[in-house]
């Protein structure tokens, strides 16, 4: 199915050539280049994957391909033939009235992205409407219609609902949607299941795939995620610090790339660390249950043990539980019955019945070292204050502490007086856990440490949290939803949804053989680096399906 | 069990604005109980013998303790019953509501008049300003109402008076001699274009509705300049402010022209603030005007206000008060119901 409509794309004539594109954005006082001298071109039909770190200009070419640059960017070189006509050079009325009709774009984040105020029904059609190419009517029709090809629940009413009342993942298909309402010839998707989990990133990337393949639809991808855009695009091109790194067809891409940097951004998805057994149990949770004002039960029945000097990985996806598990054994959000154990004693539920030598000993790491830091301090004061806070250092003791902690991060002195500012999102991550071992902890939560980092940055995070267990004999619990990242630092792992641990065991035995059905679902969610991987997996759904459905 | 979230926080709104009108008439009345010197002494004049301002003290009530006091105002204000002016005698009494009535009337329409002209003006500058952003009209508008916005009230209804004067005077003055002619003539003319608005604003009950427009004239002016800038500026900047959505640039790559990205995607979600500075203005254009009321002598409720705290009307000047914080709390509670009726947040959770 997927081969056929590869050859058919081939066939079609060009549609988008971007040539010697270059793209500024102002920033401290001057302009920067973003996208230094990009050059493609797209025919018909088909699907170009554009994949790299963040500030590589992906982002930034997929919107120049429509004629766009965000306010604080301009394009200042180049040219982008659509059908024949430079966008570049055509009046805005004339760019005005190609865009959402012939070229259409599909953001990232469905819910900042859709206008509060209006019911998605109404922003759906509203394009259609606007350039003249259906009444009000039949641009309703349509667009049910449209729900209807990719899947969203109840296609007749869901569009008179406002952005807020419906799930992310269905955002991002009525999003899709709204992209197509008026038939576009080229859609630009930017990072459009990024924000979704996994099991719901397969239904939204199934019904994208469709509707673009039924209306032969020519579309560029953007993406940081190698596995996703393999599924998607019949072509891939890899991008850094805006200039093309290599262009190639998507297989050959995955199985031979030619450039050093590809092989790094290929490879980093294979670290994994060989699961050792504890001797005993540093935190055990018995039977907590915990909700949040307002009565909602977040958490039911959950009993964990957290095995000493180990890491466990605590996995679901967003609703399950997992951060608000950190805020009871932090003490955060007070458990409403069961007891937690630290150490082999009791551990009151409340923090507030902490002394403050127990809270030393469980620290915790943030997702975002961006909010996680204040940014008018400097990096010494930050790693200062929980060494005069908690152990009293001054002067010297203090001063030498810090050399210490740096050293252990693996950053230098020089750093201590910049502010979070003038800091890369790695070396922010790195000053957290720095934070975090100040305290000399014994157990540190780790919430989506590196969710927020590229995969690179993502490596060597890793790699730096499994040194210091290992040199310090720290346990971590690591709360997070990429399987890859478990495999990489996790001993054991347990497996939660809807406030309720799923599964519990060691790592290989989880990952190879669930037992639980909900295990095995993430798990076979998880897209692969293998172009067949979602038809496959489509195919042996819908098969399980009849089946289920025979039996 | 759940109420309609609208209602609801309409309802512990004006819970809680009653609440609030509750507590600022402790306050008004223990303020004005502290203020130096009584309504007898003051109208009996210095020669009064102890005695006969005992009588009059009697007479409205003034020898009764001040909790007493309190709780019978409160008690017949609840029931509508703003009490007698204290300059009521026996056989000819004067209530305080036939007092502040026909002046409560006059600032209304004074308020009314300059809220059907200010706040269109102010949103519709806000919004091309908004529009067309930096552009010489943005800088120009931006310049002049934060002049307006900067100079005294009384010193606007001054000016605004001596432009009308100077239609008439123009032509004589020295300053006109020592120009070249043609410049000299074409001033002229330009003031002449300017209609003869009335420099004072003497109003009655027997005036014309069209008259009262046409003498109102100026004290509108005046008070329009004032709060103009005010609510132009944060038109404009909660505009600006959601044009950096993320929504705004998909509205922009949808294809629509900037008038629908501003009014139809960016408006819609600046309400909240917008409507919050637009009812701190209006409720000032009721509250504050007491000084451009005086410059036009305009009989308002500001003035009426003064007036009663000079002689020691005590009733008048606590209704006047109490009028007054009404007027806040219900003015800011249609600026909250505005904020939830254009929030779907709000009005449609999930």
């Amino acid at each position: 199915m997927k081969t056929s409509s590869v050859i058919a794309r081939e066939r079609g004539t060009d549609l988008l050539t971007v040539r010697d594109l270059h793209v500024e954005g102002f920033s401290d006082e001057r302009w920067h280049p973003i996208v230094r001298g990009v050059d493609f071109s797209l025919k018909r039909g088909e699907v170009l994957g554009l994949i790299g770190e963040s500030g590589a200009g992906k982002s930034t070419i997929g919107l120049a391909a429509m004629g766009y640059a965000k306010p604080g960017c301009r394009i200042t070189r180049g040219s982008v033939l659509f059908d024949g006509v430079d966008l570049l050079s055509m009046s805005e009325a004339r760019r005005r009235r190609l865009r959402g009709s012939r070229i259409a774009y599909v953001a990232q984040s469905a819910a900042a992205w859709f206008n509060p105020a209006h019911r998605l029904l109404d922003q759906t059609v509203e394009t259609a409407v606007a350039h003249g190419i259906a009444s009000r009517g039949e641009a309703n029709r349509d667009a049910v219609e449209l729900y209807k090809r990719l899947q969203l629940p109840q296609p007749e009413t869901i569009g008179f609902r406002y952005p807020h009342q419906v799930s992310g993942g269905q955002l991002q298909r009525a999003m899709t949607a709204m992209a197509m309402a008026c038939r576009p010839d080229l859609i630009v998707f930017d990072e459009p299941t990024t924000a979704l989990d996994v099991t719901t990133q397969v239904e939204v990337l199934a019904s994208i795939r469709r509707v673009v393949e039924d209306f032969n639809t020519a579309a560029i991808y953007v993406t940081h995620d190698l596995a996703v855009v393999a599924q998607m695009a019949d072509r891939i091109m890899v991008l850094r610090h805006g200039q093309t790194v290599e262009e190639a067809g998507t297989r050959q891409m995955l199985t031979a790339p030619a450039q050093e940097y590809t092989r790094t951004l290929w490879a980093v998805r294979k670290l994994a660390k060989p699961e050792i057994e504890a001797r005993d149990h540093i935190l055990t949770i018995d039977n907590v249950t915990a909700a949040y004002a307002g009565g909602v039960k977040v958490l039911s029945d959950v009993s964990i043990r957290v095995p000493r000097g180990r890491t466990v990985a605590l996995v679901g996806e967003s609703g399950s539980g997992k951060s608000t598990l950190a805020r009871v054994v932090t003490g955060l959000l007070p458990a409403m019955s069961g007891s937690i154990s630290f150490d082999a004693q009791p551990l009151p539920l409340s923090l507030k019945q902490r002394s403050k030598d127990l809270l030393r000993r469980i620290q915790m790491i943030y997702q975002s070292p961006d909010s996680a830091l204040n940014p008018r301090q400097t990096v010494e004061e930050v790693i200062a204050r929980p060494l005069e806070f908690y152990l009293g250092l001054k002067g010297e003791q203090r001063d030498r502490r810090i050399g210490e902690l740096m050293h252990m991060i693996e950053m230098d002195e020089s750093f201590l007086d910049r502010l979070p500012g003038e800091l890369s999102g790695g070396q922010k991550q790195r000053i957290c856990i720095a934070r975090a071992l100040a305290a000399n902890p014994e157990l540190i939560i780790c919430d989506e440490v590196t969710s927020a980092l590229d995969q690179i940055v993502q490596e060597e995070i890793l790699k730096l949290l499994i040194r210091l267990q290992r040199e310090l004999g720290v346990s971590y619990i690591f709360i997070t939803h990429d399987i890859a990242t478990v495999r990489a630092i996790a001993d054991e792992v347990v497996v939660m949804h809807q406030g309720k641990v799923v599964e519990q065991g060691p790592k290989t035995e989880i990952l190879t053989s669930p037992h639980a059905a909900y295990t095995e679902l993430l798990l076979s969610s998880v897209p692969a680096m293998d172009p067949d991987w979602l038809t496959g997996l489509l195919a042996k759904r819908k098969r399980q399906g009849t089946l289920d459905a025979a039996g | 069990m759940r109420l309609n979230p609208v209602a609801k926080t309409v309802l512990q709104r004006l819970g809680l604005g009653l609440i609030t009108l509750f507590v600022v008439s402790i306050i008004i009345f223990s303020a004005i109980a502290m203020l130096p010197g009584d309504f007898a002494k003051a109208t009996l004049g210095q020669s009064a013998t102890p005695e006969t301002v005992a009588a009059l003290q009697h007479e409205i009530g003034l020898d009764r303790p001040p909790v007493e006091r309190y709780f019978s105002w409160i008690g017949k204000m609840a029931k509508g019953d703003f009490g007698s002016s204290f300059a009521s005698r026996t056989g000819y009494r004067r209530t305080v509501a036939e007092i502040i009535a026909p002046r409560l009337y006059n600032t209304m329409f004074l308020a009314v008049m300059t809220a059907l002209i200010a706040v269109p003006l102010a949103l519709g500058l806000g919004i091309v300003a908004a529009l067309y952003r930096n552009s010489w009209f943005d800088r120009v508008v931006n310049t002049v109402t934060l002049t307006t916005i900067s100079f005294p009230e009384f010193f606007v209804a001054y000016m605004l008076a001596f432009l009308i004067i100077s239609r008439d005077t123009f032509a004589g003055t020295e300053f006109a001699q020592s120009l070249p002619v043609w410049l000299a003539i074409s001033i002229n003319w330009t003031l002449n274009v300017v209609p003869k608005f009335p420099t004072l604003a003497n109003i009655n009950d027997q005036t014309p509705f069209w008259d009262h427009v046409w003498r109102a004239a100026l004290p509108s002016a005046t008070l329009t300049l004032v709060i103009v800038a005010h609510m132009m500026r944060m038109t404009r900047a909660a505009i600006l402010n959601m044009l950096s959505s993320p929504y705004i640039d998909m509205a922009r790559l949808k294809g629509m022209r900037p008038m629908v990205v501003v009014l139809r995607h960016a408006l819609p979600n600046a309400w909240a603030p917008i409507v919050t500075v637009v009812a701190f203005n209006l409720a000032y254009l009721i509250v504050g005007v007491v000084v451009v009321e005086v410059v036009f002598v305009y009989p308002g409720v500001g003035q009426l206000m003064v007036d009663a705290v000079r002689s020691r009307d005590v009733p008048v000047v606590q209704a006047c008060a109490l009028v007054f914080a009404a007027t806040y709390v219900l003015l800011n509670l249609i600026a909250d119901i505005i904020s939830i009726a254009t929030n779907p947040r709000l009005l449609h959770p999930r």
